[in-house]
């Protein structure tokens, strides 16, 4: 292809990899990329704040499947990324971070702008690159790119010292060679045989569902499998929309905020089939009593994932897809049994539930109306309450179109992976569900969005506090609302107004339902502005370090009574435990 | 209980700090860390020490196959492998002590390498255990500096830990 420059070199990679769209912000050792990127094809997307090039690099990626690309400069720049890789590290999500570096030259000089960005995100990259040759791009490109979306899919760092962008090179894409990562597709035939056995022997099979089958793009098989053998599923936040939540044989998520009857199922099970799920501590509860009963069978495409954090006894190394659909065709149909009887009495005696009449506009009530009014959409949430509301009380039938912070549990996350996510998937609906605690962590992305035009609809449930902090502190510590209370929260109205974007409110119940109406007509960024209680309540809830039999109902008086009676004060110390 | 686990890693800048990273984030407890040449240039070995449990050594040898740089992780058996150490030890040597030092260096088969008025330097090489118990010997005359190696080890028989 001849002589190009490092920075002609990496947009060629980029091309080559079929990147159509990066977020970035520049800076001094970028001019000579950003002065390519002037005459690229590939858009580029200029974000107020590098942490939001990273979440919408992450949203885009985990609502199309392919590898998102961020792109900042050196030092403070980079750093800035550093949020939001960890993010995508903690959610196995594909992401190819470009930072510039300074000089080759001037590396270890503490010169302007430096910051040893490849030692900085060591812990929470996959793998990452200081590039000291030009020469050496393409096979960096290619490499990266093949690491961040194989295997168990996260982000790779790439740090591009200014020098290596202005050299020249002759361009040649090489073949991957990389002798130290074999990732493990393939599934073990004796393995599946042992599991398929089990599932078979199985009385009271419970399938537990995280987001491998997402990324594997397995949940057809997964469907298929279930209704063979009639096992219900119960996913975990990162699963959610693996498994159609109005199927029969759907338990809803598990864990400290899950259903009641996905909870019941696991302590009684005597089978756990764990895909793609990593048994953490928000699922398990207290470990030495989760799912005294059962058997386990954990499937994970990470080898490292399997007994970390549980005792596994047949343990399937692979891919998820592969692994479910080879279990499908081994097991054979099996009857409604006393079991799904069972589950099914379970999820009519306790669904989830609030006080629907009321004079405040539930937060659980607007979750409903948005799956009434858009049952497709993609639903972004930020970090806390939202986040809980959001997996409980939509209706999610679909993969990819559940998007959440999980593991790191990023606040300020959503509104910029609502644009990442919106930008992949321009035909759908994209919601950022909200608190007005998180939507300021990023509110200047509203510039980007709406400059963009990417017109995603952010809808704020706005208590004016730290919702779910505060909800701890109302349940374990005397409802002293230590640093939960925002005081002044700003005009949403106006401040969408200020940036270009339509601002609506609702402060009454009967308001929701026309508001949301205009705000899906809207044909651009729309907030939504919806006043709800401080005092409403995330429910049910395993209190921390409990097991998830002590499931209890906030909503009812009764539960609630018992719930203060037996871990406020004394529960101080479990969540210590739990937090340490 | 003590795993000796031997790494066959690219020989390229910042492997070690990933791997010594891996250890100190995950909680893992280094005992001895090795690294030397292998015949490719392109690749280096590491012999680690480690304590802990089986569990914990199953998770070490996963999250070690994790990293890029790492090719291969092998568990040596301590009683299917061979290892040995090298220490150099400067000991206070006065007049009347010298005769005995002598005798407990030709004991142990080590070596003097380095003689002054009022000391002496001994190599030793052997197992972990040999090392030890020379060193414990020594220690009645005053040891003045010691430099160890860190244990390196290779299995015994015709299989191979190569790259």
């Amino acid at each position: 292809m001849g002589k190009m420059s490092g920075a002609e070199a990496i947009l060629e990679c980029l091309k080559l990899e079929g990147v159509e769209i990066i977020f970035g912000l520049p800076g001094g050792v970028l001019l000579p990329l950003y002065d390519a990127i002037y005459d690229s094809d590939i858009r580029h997307i200029l974000v107020r704040h590098e942490q939001a090039a990273a979440h919408a690099a992450d949203g885009y990626a985990r609502a199309t499947g392919r590898v998102g690309v961020c792109l900042a400069t050196s030092g403070p720049g980079a750093t800035n990324l550093v949020t939001g890789i960890a993010t995508a590290y903690m959610d196995s999500v594909p992401l190819v971070a470009m930072t510039g570096q300074v000089p080759t030259n001037l590396i270890g000089k503490d010169a302007f702008q430096e910051a040893d960005i490849t030692g900085i995100t060591m812990p929470v990259t996959k793998h990452s690159y200081l590039v000291r040759d030009a020469r050496d791009i393409p096979r960096v490109f290619r490499e990266a790119f093949y690491i961040a979306r194989t295997g168990r899919p996260g982000p790779v760092l790439i740090d591009l010292p200014r020098d290596v962008t202005v050299n020249e090179l002759d361009f040649e894409y090489p073949e991957i060679s990389l002798p130290g990562y074999n990732p493990n597709l393939k599934v073990h035939g004796l393995q599946i045989k042992r599991a398929a056995q089990a599932l078979m022997e199985a009385e009271r099979p419970v399938i537990y569902v995280g987001g491998g089958v997402k990324y594997s793009d397995g949940h057809r098989e997964l469907l298929t499998l279930a209704e063979k053998i009639k096992a219900p599923v119960t996913t975990t936040l990162m699963g959610i929309g693996c498994f159609p939540e109005d199927h029969p044989l759907s338990l809803g998520m598990l864990g400290m905020h899950g259903t009641k009857y996905a909870n019941y199922a696991i302590q009684e099970a005597d089978l756990i089939l764990a895909v793609g799920a990593r048994f953490d501590d928000r699922v398990t509860g207290k470990v030495a009593s989760f799912a005294p009963q059962a058997k386990i069978i954990h499937v994970d495409v990470d080898p490292a994932e399997i007994g970390k954090n549980v005792r596994v006894d047949i343990p399937v190394v692979g891919d998820a897809k592969s692994a479910l659909s080879e279990l499908a065709k081994a097991v054979e149909e099996k009857a409604w049994s006393p079991w799904n009887d069972k589950v099914a009495g379970w999820k009519s005696d306790h669904p989830l539930c609030y006080a629907k009449e009321s004079e405040t506009i539930k937060p659980q009530a607007v979750l409903e109306t948005i799956c009434d009014l858009c049952p497709d959409a993609v639903i972004v949430t930020e970090v806390g309450q939202n986040q809980m509301w959001a997996a409980q009380f939509f209706t999610h039938k679909d993969p990819r179109h559940f998007i959440s912070s999980g593991g790191l549990g990023t606040m300020g996350y959503g509104f910029p992976a609502a644009i990442g996510a919106k930008l992949g998937c321009p035909e759908k609906e994209v919601f950022d569900i909200a608190g007005d605690g998180s939507f300021q962590m990023n509110i200047q992305e509203l510039a980007t969005a709406v400059i963009n035009e990417v017109p995603v609809k952010v809808i704020i449930l706005n208590n004016g506090v730290l919702g779910m902090v505060r909800q701890w502190q109302d349940l374990f510590y005397e409802k002293r609302f230590s640093g939960t209370t925002l005081h002044r929260v700003p005009d949403f109205v106006k401040v969408a107004e200020a940036y270009g974007a339509l601002g609506l409110r609702a402060t009454k119940p009967s308001e929701v339902e026309p508001v949301l109406k205009e705000a899906i007509d809207s044909e651009v960024v729309t907030i939504v502005d919806l006043i709800i209680s401080p005092d409403e309540k995330v429910s049910p809830m395993v209190p921390a370090g409990a097991s998830l039999s002590e499931i209890l109902e906030l909503e009812k008086a009764e539960e609630s009574g018992r719930f203060q009676k037996s871990y406020a004060g004394s529960a101080a110390s479990e969540i210590l435990e739990l937090e340490g | 209980m003590k795993h000796t686990i031997a790494l066959i890693v690219e020989n390229r800048p910042g492997v070690l700090v990933r791997i010594a990273g891996l250890f100190s984030r995950r909680g893992f407890n280094i005992d001895s860390l090795t690294v030397g040449a292998t015949d490719k240039p392109d690749y280096s070995r590491m012999t680690i020490s480690v304590e802990g449990d089986e569990v914990v050594l199953e998770q070490v040898t996963k999250q070690l196959n994790k990293l890029i740089n790492v090719i291969r992780v092998s568990e040596l058996a301590p009683e299917e492998s061979v290892e040995r150490e090298l220490a150099i030890i400067k000991v206070a040597a006065k007049k009347e002590d010298r005769s005995e030092i002598m005798q407990i260096v030709s004991v142990f088969r080590a070596k003097i390498i380095d003689v002054s008025p009022r000391s002496i330097i001994v190599e030793v090489t052997g197992s972990e255990d040999k090392v030890e118990a020379m060193v414990r010997l020594l220690r009645q005359f005053g040891i003045k500096e010691m430099a160890r190696t860190g244990k390196v080890s290779m299995v015994r028989g015709s299989a191979a830990v190569g790259p």
